[in-house]
């Protein structure tokens, strides 16, 4: 069991972390790193999968059924837009190189 | 063999949560730096698909048939729609998605509330046979706040997200309002108060509702132009919301990686409002004037495509500024198609990138760099600044409130002080908009008034298009 002043610990450690890593930031990562950072809460499918997994009555069922519909859509779309957006951030060799778009000379 | 395994099994359970736990933190360290992002969220990905299989293992658990379905089919909606969405449309998605999360920790807390007031007869007598199905104390608040929080996310973000889609395109305010919302919100947390002594299902319902209603009416009254710091608070919000939750369901993977993004999203939030100039609580609980809109005296005067393209073709220097209505035009690589023929003419070219142009920070970025823009050409607000007044043409795509030189003059206008870009001071300026309206702001911006700037009208994506015409008949 994780009593009340362990989860105090936990929870101040883990914000000192999370202020720690994103307090030297460039401006360029602030819309991936939110991406990400709501990627990662996406967490929340595991706790919705432990809420429904025990639910007995219809209403707790029904809740967690939006629970981890909700939560999924969380994870896996959080997942595939940072994904997408980091694709952008693929280390570019030489301007003539990579240039598929606007090839006239 | 089984009692190996019932031994055993908790705390390989266990274990792989603490492992995910260690991936989300390196997995955001690494998304923290440009070189290593990539790999950020890959190593984040991982540690979530683990969380995930191990917790299919966990004793006692049934209705798999109900977890697997709602499992897939959101996955799969989710992943298509991430994958099929324009790049454009990207911040929108991230409040879609960020206000699933705030709900599903609101629907965990509501499962725990009507659980625990299921048992509470048989918990207070002792007889329970399950911990789960007792709830008091701290684990009571905890829940409390997860539903109160999440559910104020969960709204409040799909508020945003019909804002940035355009489905909702007016701020709707009424006087005294933030009075009202203040007697809500302590409305909602009294009836909170009242289920920690008396776990009634009618209150538990009005409480929830509340938070939901609360959730509208925070952000109702907030313009479009603020959405990107409001999208990031309740980022944060949902965060906590998760980490408040895995205390309930005593999981340490979403108590660290809820509390995490919680701390995170705070510190982004202040990063990003910092950089708009403005005060969080000012985005809240101020609306954005749209009246000071005093006339500027002078008339807005027009280009032709062939005109704006000699100017550009001859100049030395040229600062291209673009702003929101590139993205919504994509015309980013029109744009880039066009960079290359000034270049190719000698004209020396650089992109101005306001910190909060578009609809949030770092969206030009993204967006340049996916028509292939080289990084050398891309320069930040503090490092261009110096240098519009060396430069020829400053061309403006569809940026309006980061070029606003009454932010610097006008202290009685609601963006005074905000950092601008000096468009103004350069020797011309273009700037390429859709209509005579007002930006995002509803505020006049005196830079299209002024007599070295001309307007090229139109759709960025077609003026692009009409400027490299110009450019070849050169």
């Amino acid at each position: 069991m994780i009593d009340g002043f362990i989860a105090l610990y936990i929870f101040t450690l883990a914000a000192i972390l999370g202020f720690e890593i994103i307090s030297k930031v460039p401006v360029v990562l602030h819309t991936p790193l939110m991406s990400g950072s709501n990627f990662i809460h996406g967490i929340v499918l595991v706790g919705a999968m432990i809420a429904l997994g025990h639910a007995d009555t219809t209403l707790e069922k029904t809740f967690g059924f939006i629970a981890v519909f909700l939560g999924a859509g969380n994870a896996a779309g959080g997942y595939v837009v940072t994904e997408r957006m980091l694709e952008m951030f693929k280390p570019r060799v030489k301007k003539t190189d990579d240039n598929n778009e606007g090839d006239q000379s | 063999m089984m009692d190996f395994i019932n031994e055993y099994l908790p705390v390989v359970i266990k274990l792989a949560y603490f492992v995910a736990a260690i991936l989300f933190i390196t997995g955001l360290r690494r998304m923290s730096k440009p070189g290593t992002a990539r790999g950020g969220i890959v190593w984040a990905g991982i540690g979530m698909l683990l969380a995930t299989v191990v917790t299919f293992l966990l004793p006692d658990m049934h209705n798999m048939v109900l977890i697997l379905a709602a499992l897939a089919s959101s996955t799969v909606l989710a992943w298509v729609s991430g994958r099929k969405v324009a790049m454009t449309d990207m911040p929108q998605m991230v409040a879609l998605y960020n206000g699933m999360g705030g709900g599903s920790a609101a629907f965990i807390g509501m499962i725990a509330l009507f659980n625990g007031m299921d048992h509470v007869t048989a918990c207070e007598a002792g007889v329970s046979l399950n911990a789960h199905d007792c709830i008091s104390g701290v684990t009571l608040w905890f829940a409390l706040a997860g539903v109160l929080i999440g559910g104020v996310s969960l709204t409040g973000s799909m508020i945003a997200f019909g804002k940035l889609q355009g489905w909702i395109d007016k701020r709707y305010a009424f006087p005294g309002q933030q009075v009202f919302n203040a007697v809500v919100a302590l409305i909602t947390i009294g009836l909170a108060m009242y289920l920690t002594v008396d776990m009634n299902p009618t209150v538990i319902w009005l409480f929830f509702g509340l938070s939901l209603v609360l959730g509208l009416l925070m952000t109702l009254p907030i313009g479009g132009a603020d959405m990107p710091v409001v999208i990031s608070l309740y980022n944060a919000f949902t965060g906590l919301a998760v980490s408040f939750e895995g205390f309930v369901l005593q999981n340490e993977a979403m108590i660290i990686a809820g509390m995490l993004v919680g701390a995170a999203g705070t510190l982004l939030t202040k990063l990003m409002a910092k950089a708009m100039n403005r005060k969080l609580t000012a985005v809240l609980f101020k609306t954005l004037g749209a009246g000071s809109g005093d006339a500027i005296a002078g008339d807005m005067k027009e280009i032709e495509a062939q005109d704006a393209a000699i100017q550009m073709a001859f100049a030395d220097r040229v600062i291209i500024v673009p702003g929101y209505g590139m993205a919504v035009a994509q015309a980013q690589h029109k744009l880039w198609e066009m960079t290359e023929m000034l270049l190719d003419r000698g004209v020396d070219v650089k992109f101005a990138i306001h910190p909060v142009a578009g609809r949030m920070p770092g969206h030009m970025n993204v967006l340049l760099a996916e028509a292939g823009v080289p990084y050398d050409l891309i320069e930040d607000m503090e490092d261009i600044n110096s240098q519009f007044h060396q430069t020829d043409v400053a061309l403006v795509i569809g940026a309006n409130d980061v070029v606003n030189p009454v932010a610097k003059t006008d202290p009685q206008s609601p963006i005074y002080g905000m950092p601008i870009l000096h468009v103004d001071e350069a020797k011309n300026s273009i700037v390429i908009k859709r209509g005579k309206g007002t930006g995002f702001a509803g505020i006049q911006n005196a830079l299209f008034f002024a007599d070295n700037n001309r307007m090229l009208y139109g759709d960025a994506q077609d003026a692009i298009g009409r400027l490299i015409q110009g450019l070849k008949a050169l």
